[in-house]
């Protein structure tokens, strides 16, 4: 009886991948722990291991095939008793390209229009890039400027990042620049506080923000408080960089949004963009300040891929909310993820009329509370989208100052779409009920405008 | 069960130590000595020891009365008993070029800096002229144009800083050293031993100094630490390290010299380990319950290291009028800084929301 061997996911978030290299043949026997294939996921080649043993009988997807789903089966072997003629004969493989048109298990999402960004001159080129390369190419040029800036965390180095942000920086700036810590987060994030005073520029890396609790007082009682403290005259030019929130099926310890926490303190900036174009201009402007700086990324956005301007030195600027839909009915505000979530729901909501502004507030600190009370005045109805708990949240500030500054322009009550007030559930069915989509969006926009 | 294979040649004495990967022979297989001989002082640097470790004593007194006063509010944490470990060490190190950092109780370390007594002062009492203005208090004070790094309030975070500031000197080969100072209560706080791992694996330039005053607030090393020998406490590690006569300012300077050497050679961090006493409670606030009237008396009356120094003065033919003659300037200065942090206006309204962030956004 032949065994299917199928595409594994080889990461928490992975849905595809590329066959890079067929490491057995057909008619090859094989002992549990062989290395069938390599495989490449969008954050590392992985070696591929035969768990059964067997002979090898058809393989159903050849090398250097891309975009292969998880769950397809690349090929079949003949299980322990030897019965190789059950396997099917030999006959030519795939081409790559069959496999890549293959209709993808989840339909990838419509093209949503975004605004353009006011801050990009007009008749800019724009070229498709990831999250995640955009982060990597702000970390470059940053790098290639100044002398003092260096990249320090776990795996940044020669694992080439845990989330292959840091890909090639090693290669470019050498171990002097590219630094790999021990597992240490209080450890060495006061180590780059320390650096900062001494003057240079750090950019370090948590793992993901909820390793950062373990490094939180350096962040808060050291970057935060000392140029309070010195009177102006101690900085600490420093960024704390890493992906934040939930990301998928990993658990509630690594899936908590730490924004209205280190939102809450003055003394730090925190950013929190959404596309690639933001993550790029906004981690160079990050680099760049003289202030501390918490900048939270999104490992669920870090393979996806937005338009960024061809521009020779973006940087956009700290505090500036962005309009990402125009609409006259309702206002959704939100940042990072959530952001996807809001043009989501609007593009469904104008199918049914309703015409809602989309605004990214981008930096969570300081708030642009200009362009939120603006958007009310034009809109008189709110929603804030956040993925994170409710309580003492992001979209608590926006409600209030909704209601301290807003309250004549307010139709209806500001409403907080956020997750469910729980710690983040591992079971599948638990965790997509505990986090926000589009029809929850959607359902409070109905509320406010008084519709069905 | 298997029996352990031994590693190396010829019988192993236990299973236990056979298991154990022995030491790479050529790792920091050099040790630093402490001196056996004190710092040979002229008379000059004396006379200059003399001088700055009076100014910390009668400057913590005088803030001391401030305290009582009501001039000086929340914590207070004075240096009484412990100026010969600043004195020291600061009087070895290149002024513009090494950096410093300690803890909470820094008021010493920035006299000892040569930081001008009016402008601590005035911090301590909060008034705009102090060195934070007014705005940070007696934890926290900073002078980076004596590059002096704090005056940290969190027991153990200046440890990890102060490493980030070795970093810093090793990162731009400006040859600096950085001096990290802690205490005892300090040196059981988890980010001290990461730092010493990072330290160590990347040959840091810092020399990690633990003032051993015996007590952390009111526990004694004894209840608090498993390995009460302090100076130990870098060698899992490898980081060497040398326990010093901390009273005694000719001990402290000839360990700093080693320890200078040993650092500015490449060979990465070692630990001071000072034995000092402090003569005061934790913080004003400290009603100094855990030991005896007695005890504090003793070490006042033996090891004091202001009368060791006058001392070594006498030796050196200074005459007691040379002496009263500093004293009297040094009462003259604490004096003027008390006048003037009493005079000193409190700051602006305005300098409420200064210094938050540098920039504007």
């Amino acid at each position: 009886m032949a065994i299917e061997i199928k595409m594994p996911a080889l990461s928490p978030t992975m849905e595809e991948g590329t066959l890079a290299k067929w490491l057995v043949k057909e008619g090859d026997e094989v002992k549990s722990g062989d290395i069938l294939a390599e495989i490449e996921t969008d954050k590392a080649t992985m070696e591929f291991e035969a768990v059964d043993e067997g002979v090898v009988g058809k393989i159903l997807v050849a090398e250097g095939s891309e975009n292969v789903k998880v769950g397809t089966v690349i090929a079949t072997m003949a299980g322990e008793d030897g019965d190789v003629e059950a396997a099917p004969a030999a006959a030519p493989t795939a081409a790559p390209a069959s496999v890549a048109d293959a209709p993808s298990a989840k339909p990838a999402p419509a093209e949503i229009k975004i605004a353009v960004d006011p801050a990009v001159p007009a008749g800019t080129e724009y070229v498709k890039t990831t999250v995640r390369e955009a982060l990597r190419d702000a970390m470059a040029e940053e790098m290639r400027t100044d002398e003092r800036v260096f990249v320090m965390g776990e795996e940044v180095a020669e694992y080439q990042g845990a989330y292959k942000v840091t890909q090639g920086l090693l290669q470019e700036f050498g171990d002097k620049r590219v630094i790999d810590t021990p597992i240490t987060e209080h450890g060495f994030a006061g180590i780059g506080a320390g650096a900062a005073m001494g003057g240079l520029r750090p950019v370090i890396e948590f793992m993901t923000f909820n390793f950062a609790m373990q490094a939180i007082d350096q962040i808060i009682n050291s970057a935060a408080k000392t140029n309070y403290m010195s009177g102006g005259q101690m900085r600490c030019p420093i960024v704390f960089r890493g992906p934040n929130g939930a990301a998928s099926r990993v658990g509630a310890q690594h899936s908590q949004n730490y924004g209205p926490w280190y939102a809450a303190v003055p003394g730090l900036i925190v950013i929190a963009p959404y596309d690639a174009a933001d993550a790029k201009g906004l981690l160079k402007a990050a680099i760049r300040s003289t202030d501390p700086v918490v900048f939270l990324e999104n490992e669920l956005l870090y393979g996806r891929s937005f338009d960024v301007p061809v521009l020779d030195d973006y940087v956009l600027p700290i505090g500036k909310a962005r309009i990402m839909r125009e609409g006259k009915d309702v206002t959704l505000v939100s940042y990072s993820i959530g952001v996807g979530i809001a043009l989501d729901a609007a593009e469904q909501l104008a199918a049914e009329g309703i015409d809602a502004e989309v605004i990214d507030l981008r930096t969570l600190r300081p708030l642009d509370t200009g362009t939120v009370l603006a958007s009310l005045k034009k809109t008189n109805r709110m929603i804030v989208v956040e993925e994170g708990w409710p309580v003492c949240s992001i979209a608590s500030e926006i409600a209030a100052v909704a209601m301290e500054q807003g309250f004549d322009d307010l139709d209806a009550p500001v409403l907080r779409v956020t997750n469910e007030d729980v710690p983040l559930p591992y079971a599948a069915n638990l965790e997509k009920l505990a986090l926000i989509d589009a029809p929850k969006v959607i359902a409070a926009v109905k509320k406010v405008c008084y519709r069905g | 069960m298997k029996p352990a294979t031994p590693r190396t040649k010829g019988k192993p004495a236990s299973p236990a130590r056979a298991a154990a990967v022995p030491a790479r022979p050529d790792h920091n297989e050099e040790k630093p000595v402490l001196p056996a001989a004190l710092y040979e002082a002229s008379k000059e640097e004396l006379l200059e020891f003399y001088r700055q470790m009076v100014l910390i004593r009668r400057f913590e007194e005088k803030a001391g009365q401030l305290y009582g006063l009501g001039l000086i509010g929340g914590f207070c944490h004075l240096y009484i008993g412990q100026e010969a470990v600043a004195v020291g060490i600061q009087s070895a190190l290149t002024p513009g070029k090494d950096s410093v950092i300690t803890g909470y109780r820094d008021h010493g370390h920035m006299l000892a800096y040569g930081i001008d007594p009016n402008v601590i002062m005035a911090e301590l009492t909060g008034r705009g002229a102090g060195i934070s203005r007014g705005k940070g208090g007696s934890m926290h004070m900073f002078s980076v144009e004596h590059k002096f790094f704090g005056g940290h309030g969190i027991v153990g975070a200046q440890v990890s800083l102060g490493t980030g500031l070795a970093f810093s000197h090793k990162y731009a080969n400006d040859g600096g050293v950085c001096v990290a100072y802690f205490g005892d209560g300090a040196a059981n706080q988890g980010q001290v031993y990461e730092s010493f791992n990072m330290a160590e694996l990347w040959k840091l330039p810092i020399i990690y100094v633990i003032e051993n005053n015996q007590y952390a607030m009111g526990t004694s090393v004894n209840r608090s630490s498993a390995e009460d020998q302090l100076f130990r406490r870098g060698e899992s590690f490898r980081i060497p390290g040398l326990q010093v006569n901390g009273m005694d300012v000719l001990a402290v300077r000839a360990a700093t010299e080693e320890a200078l050497k040993w650092v500015q050679a490449g060979k990465g961090p070692i630990l001071l380990e000072m034995k000092t006493y402090r003569y005061r409670g934790h913080s004003m606030s400290d009603p100094a319950k855990y030991r005896s009237r007695e005890e504090v008396q003793e070490v006042r009356e033996k090891s004091d290291p202001i009368e060791g120094v006058k001392k070594y003065l006498e030796e050196a033919g200074i005459s007691a009028d040379e002496i009263k003659i500093i004293d009297q300037d040094i009462r003259k200065i604490v004096n003027a800084s008390a006048e003037f942090a009493e005079v000193s206006p409190e700051p602006e309204i305005a300098e409420l929301y200064t210094d938050v962030l540098v920039e504007q956004y």
